[in-house]
């Protein structure tokens, strides 16, 4: 099914997400048509249930949807429509269509009826439709399905590649529908959940940066020559596949190793990974194009700047990193390396974003 | 040559069984054994140790039995050998015989080659050096100038190598010589690889000390050094094309990334159990790389065990590693304050002081870092 996936939505995306597509997304347009041609497809339900119209797909099949989502830097919530869905799912409330996104850092108090607080960072929440988020701690945390248009008000935002980044306000507002928190599951999950579906679209804009400047070096002529013939050029090439090829493995071990639970250990591994590897490879992208790619024309911001926004969100490499090594200095030197070797099995406890009102 | 050559591997489930005996096994023979020499890695020697893998059978293991194998894949082998490498096990006698010179004579030997050199490389009695660099020839390998000369039944051999691991430790050096005229055969032609009994009239080893005082590294002057004609492994003027197939098994593997993990061990005990914010931040950031690094690895090893030739991706794998092992001692000295010390000193200032000393070698050995680059450039086509 991998293959599948992979090829139909590298062609939808291709064929629709052209850049031109995404600057018009980038100035407010709602990418109406793709939505509905990814929905078409079958692409937003791939991981909802049969019954729900979906394909069952696991996190280790969605993986390359969530890579060509950031190789082809698809202007709509379709990695948080995913993963909102697999959580509605979990809790039973069942897997939804229409436009779906996920909220991971919230101020909302629940009376068991009514909604009062604030969701912040909603990305695409000015256009969606529904909207997943985990209120509460502990036994009494629960999953809610919210309605954006039941806000009292939206306060629109968008974070550095002009991807809407919402607040949406709601003062005693009706839930959809909600459940409790199923056993296992942290109430951090759709923020770990999330971290892990940045860094596969980091490894999917990565691999289009690297394809995208290492073609730029083989046209642009230079003293004579393709400046990709120079050595200073060939080697900042060679750094930007390494790490191209470090953040494509560190995102699919996450995707992998996680099943009914996602495995945050792993999952953060990849994140700061794929962060690091942003930074870097955006850095070497622009280092390479010159003058040319600092211009709005010319494509290469349409993927360093989504670099340089998705590089933070769902935990910076340096949230990640303090978990991360927190966890391993409490284990002590002598289960680093069993810890290594067996990632998928380490508990790692992750805190969340919100706050309580 | 592409980024999906990196694909992500696990371990098949009878590789993985052999995990728990190795590590048994290196908790029970290396009980007592100090952080500072399990901070030598690969440069820690102990001919009884390597006895002791040799006779668990846990040397040579992809090779057929009828050699003293075991006929394991490839990721039975990196189970076996991450795990030593992790523990700072002193694995330095046979490594490379086991990991280059033995996956060589299997593929380009004769049978009797195979037949008379491979069981006691199993057996862990038989250790090899590797005879690429010379005084004049460093990066520029295709420059060499050692020769061997056909002479009645054999052959004669004059030159110099430098830099060659181990040789004084070692019974035969694997030899990459001048058969050919360069000027007839082309640049990467006229070369052929040799088993140079080392044991031989002729052969002198002088060790020279490096920068901290260890002698891990030796001239060897061939000086009418007279081989019998069985001494050429594979075929005569394909040399090139033979080191640069070795060079796959030598460039991915474990020893790429973890040559400083006896000091990421003594850095989390001195930091203990609370890090503050920037020692988590570290260690985590470090956890991370390494994770990724394994990740990497494994996906080439998975085109080794699929027989497929992963040269490009394990070239990325050896120079993204050995930034990270090379890391690691900068980190962690601005990470505890504790100073180096090689004389007395914590377990930790010690191993710190030895892998300080010892990172600039890691990205020299096997390839420098622009070579590397510059291999991983050609892959991309920018070459």
């Amino acid at each position: 099914m991998r293959e599948l996936y992979e090829s139909t939505i590298e062609r939808l995306l291709g064929d629709i997400a052209t850049p031109e597509y995404i600057r018009a997304a980038e100035s407010g347009a709602w990418s109406a048509d793709l939505w509905s041609a990814l929905e078409d497809n079958g692409i937003l339900l791939a991981g909802a249930p049969e019954a729900a119209g979906g394909a069952e797909a696991s996190w280790s099949e969605l993986f390359v949807i969530a890579r060509a989502a950031g190789r082809f830097a698809a202007p709509v919530p379709l990695v948080e429509m995913l993963l909102g869905n697999w959580l509605l799912e979990k809790a039973g409330i069942g897997a939804r269509s229409g436009v779906l996104t996920i909220a991971t850092d919230s101020a909302l108090q629940w009376n068991g009826d009514r909604i009062s607080g604030e969701l912040r960072q909603v990305p695409w929440g000015r256009h969606a439709e529904l909207v997943v988020a985990v209120v509460g701690a502990g036994a009494e945390s629960a999953v809610l399905l919210l309605e954006p248009a039941a806000a009292e008000n939206i306060v629109q935002g968008t974070n550095i590649a002009g991807e809407p980044r919402d607040t949406l306000q709601f003062t005693a507002a009706n839930v959809m529908a909600s459940a409790p928190l199923p056993a296992g599951l942290s109430e951090s999950v759709l923020l770990t959940g999330g971290a892990m579906l940045r860094s596969a679209q980091m490894a999917g804009a990565l691999t289009a940066l690297m394809e995208l400047t290492s073609g730029y070096a083989a046209d642009r002529k230079q003293f004579g020559r393709p400046i990709a013939a120079f050595q200073a050029i060939q080697q900042q090439l060679a750094v930007l596949a390494e790490q191209t090829a470090a953040a494509n493995i560190a995102a699919e071990a996450a995707f992998v190793e996680s099943n009914d639970h996602l495995a945050a250990f792993s999952i953060a591994a990849g994140k700061i990974s794929t962060a690091e590897a942003a930074s870097l490879g955006a850095g070497i992208g622009h280092s390479v194009h010159g003058a040319i790619g600092f211009t709005q024309e010319y494509t290469l911001h349409l993927l360093t700047r989504r670099l340089w926004a998705w590089r933070g969100e769902y935990g910076s490499s340096t949230f990640w990193s303090k978990l991360l090594g927190a966890h391993v200095c409490a284990a002590g030197a002598q289960n680093f390396w069993p810890a290594i070797t067996h990632a998928q099995q380490q508990q790692l406890i992750v805190p969340t974003q919100g706050s309580p009102l | 040559m592409s980024i999906s050559q990196f694909n992500y591997s696990t371990i098949p489930s009878e590789a993985e069984a052999l995990r728990a005996d190795v590590r048994a096994f290196i908790e029970q023979t290396l009980q007592d054994y100090p952080a500072v020499k399990r901070a030598y890695s690969w440069m820690g020697f102990d001919a009884e140790f390597s006895r002791l893998l040799g006779q668990k059978g846990w040397l040579g293991m992809a090779l057929p039995k009828r050699y003293g194998g075991a006929e394991a894949s490839p990721f039975a082998r990196y189970v076996i050998i991450e795990e030593l490498l992790a523990a700072g096990a002193p694995v330095s006698a046979h490594w490379i015989a086991d990991r280059q010179s033995a996956p060589l004579i299997l593929r380009f030997g004769t049978e009797a080659q195979k037949e008379k050199y491979l069981p006691p490389i199993c057996r862990g009695e038989s250790y090899f050096c590797i005879g690429m660099s010379e005084p004049n020839s460093g990066s520029d390998l295709a420059s060499i100038k050692s020769n061997a000369q056909r002479v009645d039944n054999g052959w004669l051999v004059n030159g110099q190598k430098v830099w060659t691991t181990n040789a004084q430790h070692s019974h035969y050096m694997i030899a990459l010589l001048r058969t050919g005229n360069k000027e007839e055969s082309g640049r990467h032609g006229g070369m052929s690889q040799f088993i140079i009994d080392l044991s031989l009239p002729g052969v002198t080893i002088r060790p020279i000390a490096d920068l901290a005082g260890g002698e891990h590294f030796n001239e060897v002057f061939l000086d009418n050094v007279r081989l019998d004609a069985d001494a050429l492994v594979g075929e005569e003027g394909n040399g090139w094309g033979q080191v640069t197939a070795e060079l796959a098994f030598e460039r991915s593997g474990p020893e790429r990334f973890l040559s400083s993990i006896a000091l990421l061990h003594t850095a989390i005990k001195a930091i203990g159990p609370e890090p503050d914010a920037l020692q988590a931040r570290e260690i985590g950031r470090i956890t991370a790389r390494l994770l990724t690094l394994r990740n990497m690895s494994l996906a080439v090893t998975r085109q080794l065990s699929d027989g497929e030739n992963p040269a490009w991706a394990a070239s990325c794998v050896k120079d993204l590693g050995n930034v990270f092992e090379q890391d690691l001692p900068e980190i962690v000295q601005v990470l505890v304050e504790e100073q180096p010390q090689v004389g007395g000193g914590s377990d930790h200032a010690q191993v710190l002081a030895y892998l300080t000393q010892m990172a600039p070698s890691f990205s020299l050995r096997g390839g420098t870092r622009e070579i590397l680059r510059g291999i991983i450039a050609r892959g991309l086509g920018l070459r």
